[in-house]
C-alpha cells in the first residue's frame, strides 16, 4: 500500500488516480498509522509553504514524516511538497522539514527568454529535464520528453549531488531530487502524460539502496 | 524553456460533444471522454471542455465526464461555462479538473476571480474573455470591447483593460478568445492577441480563427501567444494534433514531440 499524504493542499486525488492507473494499490491519509504501515510515501501538495508546513505542524504529519524518511521508507514528493521537504522557503519565510538541507527562492520577476521577452511567472506549462545523475526514478526518461510544471519558486539544496535533473526557465532550477530513499520532482508527474506515468510508475517499484 | 501549448476545445451539452465529429478512428462519436483520451494520445497538451449545457439541474451530468475524464487522461484540462461561484469551481476541481475558467459571471461579478484564487490558488483560475472589434471610442481605448453571453451582449469594457484588472484580482491565465475570427477558420486574431500578451504577465491562450497550421504559426510567434485553442481544424478530422506539432516543430517553434 501506498500512502499518500493529505494535509489539506490541494487536489490529491488526481495522484491517487495516477497511481491506481498503474495498478498500485494506495490511499490518500493524514494518519499516522497508516503512514507508517505504508510500503511508500508520495507527498504532493499544491498551494503555499506556509499554509502547508502549518497545517502539517498541526496535525503532527510533519514530524511522521521526518521520522519515515529516516526509517528509509522510500518516499516522493511532488510540487509543493518538493519544497517542503526543504531546510527553508522563502514563501511566506517558512521554516520546512529540512529533509533535504537547503532553501526554497521565488523565480525573478525579471528573467528574460531566449526572445529576450521578460518570462512569465508562474512557471506553468511542459518544460524539459536534463538528467545530471542517472537515478532510478528518471530510467527509460529520454531528453526529449516534457514535463508539467506549475510554481514560483523553487528547490535549491545545499550540496549539489542531491539534484538528479535540472530544467532551464530563464535559469537553470532542480527539478528533480534524490538524496538516500528520497525522490522528489518539481514538476506534477502525475499530469505529465506517459514520461510522468513512466517515472510515477518507477517510484513504485523502487528499492532504494539500504 | 515552455513549449507552445495546443489546445483542442469540446463543448459539452448534457454530458455529449456538440459538433458532428468525423475521426480517422474508431472513437465512440460524440463522447467527450473518448474525444479526451484521443486527443491526449494525439499529443494535445492540455484539453478544454466547454459545459454549455442550459439547465441548471442537468449539470451535474458534466460533473459526472469530468470524474470519468480525470480518470482516463493524465494531461491538465480546464473545465469552463456556467460556473457562477466558488462552490461550482470546487465541484469541478474536485472531481479532477485541473483548471475553472470564467468568462460572463466574471465580467459581472469580478469578485469571483478573487475568490476562486484565494480558494484554490491562481494558477486554477483562467479568465476567458470573447472580445469584439469595435475600434477606439470613449471607454474603449483598445478599440476592444469585452461582449458576454456568447458574444450577444456588449458590456462598454475595453478588453485589454479588464485583462489587467482580471490579472490584479488573481487571475493565472486568460483564455482569448476573438468573436470576429470565431468560427471563420482564417486565422486567429493577431493584433488582439499580441495587445493583450504584450502587456498582461501571465499566459494567453489565443482562440477563435483557427482553420490550419500556418494559423498556429502566426499566433503563436507574431501574436505572441503562449497557447492556441482549436476546435473544428482538429474535430473534422482536418488535421491531426501530431501533424500540426510536427508543422510548428519544422517552423522553429518548441512544441512537446514525445508523449
Amino acid at each position: 500500500m501506498i500512502a499518500i499524504i493529505d494535509y489539506n493542499a490541494g487536489n490529491l486525488a488526481s495522484v491517487a488516480r495516477a497511481v491506481a492507473h498503474l495498478g498500485f494499490a494506495c490511499t490518500v491519509t493524514a494518519d499516522a498509522g497508516t503512514i507508517r504501515a505504508a510500503e511508500r510515501i508520495i507527498f504532493p501538495g499544491v498551494g503555499a509553504a506556509g499554509a502547508a508546513m502549518d497545517s502539517l505542524k498541526r496535525t503532527g504529519l510533519d514530524a511522521v514524516l521526518v521520522e519515515q524518511f529516516a526509517a528509509g521508507k522510500p518516499m516522493l514528493g511532488i510540487c509543493l511538497g518538493t519544497q517542503v521537504i526543504m531546510g527553508f522557503s522563502e514563501e511566506n519565510d517558512t521554516r520546512c522539514l529540512g529533509i533535504v538541507a537547503g532553501r526554497v527562492s521565488a523565480f525573478s520577476g525579471r528573467l528574460s527568454g531566449d526572445d529576450g521577452r521578460p518570462l512569465k511567472i508562474p512557471h506553468m506549462g511542459w518544460n524539459r529535464i536534463r538528467v545530471r545523475v542517472p537515478h532510478p526514478l528518471t530510467a527509460g526518461i529520454s531528453p526529449q520528453d516534457e514535463f508539467y510544471f506549475v510554481h514560483s519558486y523553487y528547490p535549491v539544496p545545499d550540496e549539489a549531488d542531491r539534484v538528479m535533473a535540472t530544467t532551464d526557465y530563464g535559469i537553470r532550477f532542480a527539478s528533480v531530487l534524490g538524496w538516500r530513499n528520497l525522490a522528489a520532482t518539481q514538476f506534477h508527474l502525475e499530469k505529465s502524460g506517459r514520461p510522468g506515468l513512466r517515472m510515477l510508475a518507477n517510484f513504485c517499484a523502487w528499492t532504494p539502496a539500504a | 524553456m515552455l513549449s507552445k501549448r495546443i489546445i483542442p476545445c469540446l463543448d459539452v451539452r448534457d454530458g455529449k460533444t456538440t459538433k458532428g465529429i468525423r475521426f480517422q478512428e474508431n472513437v465512440d462519436i460524440g463522447d467527450p471522454v473518448d474525444m479526451a483520451r484521443f486527443y491526449y494520445e494525439q499529443g494535445a497538451d492540455e484539453i478544454v471542455f466547454y459545459d454549455i449545457t442550459a439547465s441548471h439541474e442537468r449539470r451535474n451530468i458534466m460533473i459526472d465526464v469530468v470524474r470519468r475524464v480525470a480518470e482516463t487522461i493524465f494531461i491538465p484540462f480546464s473545465v469552463g461555462g456556467g460556473i457562477r461561484s466558488v462552490e461550482d469551481m470546487r465541484a469541478v476541481l474536485l472531481a479532477g479538473a485541473e483548471k475553472i475558467s470564467v468568462n460572463s459571471a466574471a465580467v459581472r461579478q469580478p469578485e469571483i476571480i478573487a475568490r476562486g484564487a484565494e480558494a484554490f490558488g491562481r494558477q486554477c483560475i483562467v479568465l476567458g474573455m470573447d472580445v469584439k472589434h469595435v475600434g477606439v471610442r470613449p471607454g474603449i481605448p483598445s478599440g476592444y470591447e469585452v461582449v458576454i453571453d456568447g458574444g450577444r451582449t456588449a458590456m462598454g469594457i475595453d478588453a485589454l483593460e479588464w485583462a489587467l484588472r482580471a490579472q490584479e484580482l488573481g487571475a493565472g491565465e486568460i483564455c482569448l478568445n476573438s468573436i470576429d475570427a470565431d468560427g471563420t477558420r482564417e486565422g486567429y486574431e493577431l493584433n488582439l492577441t499580441a495587445l493583450v500578451s504584450g502587456h498582461v504577465t501571465i499566459p494567453v491562450i489565443a482562440s477563435g480563427g483557427a482553420g490550419k497550421p500556418e494559423h498556429l504559426r502566426d499566433v503563436l510567434t507574431e501574436g505572441r501567444a503562449d497557447a492556441a485553442l482549436v476546435a473544428s481544424m482538429v474535430h473534422y478530422g482536418n488535421f491531426a494534433i501530431s501533424e500540426i506539432k510536427a508543422y510548428l516543430h519544422g517552423c522553429g517553434i518548441r512544441v512537446r514531440k514525445t508523449w
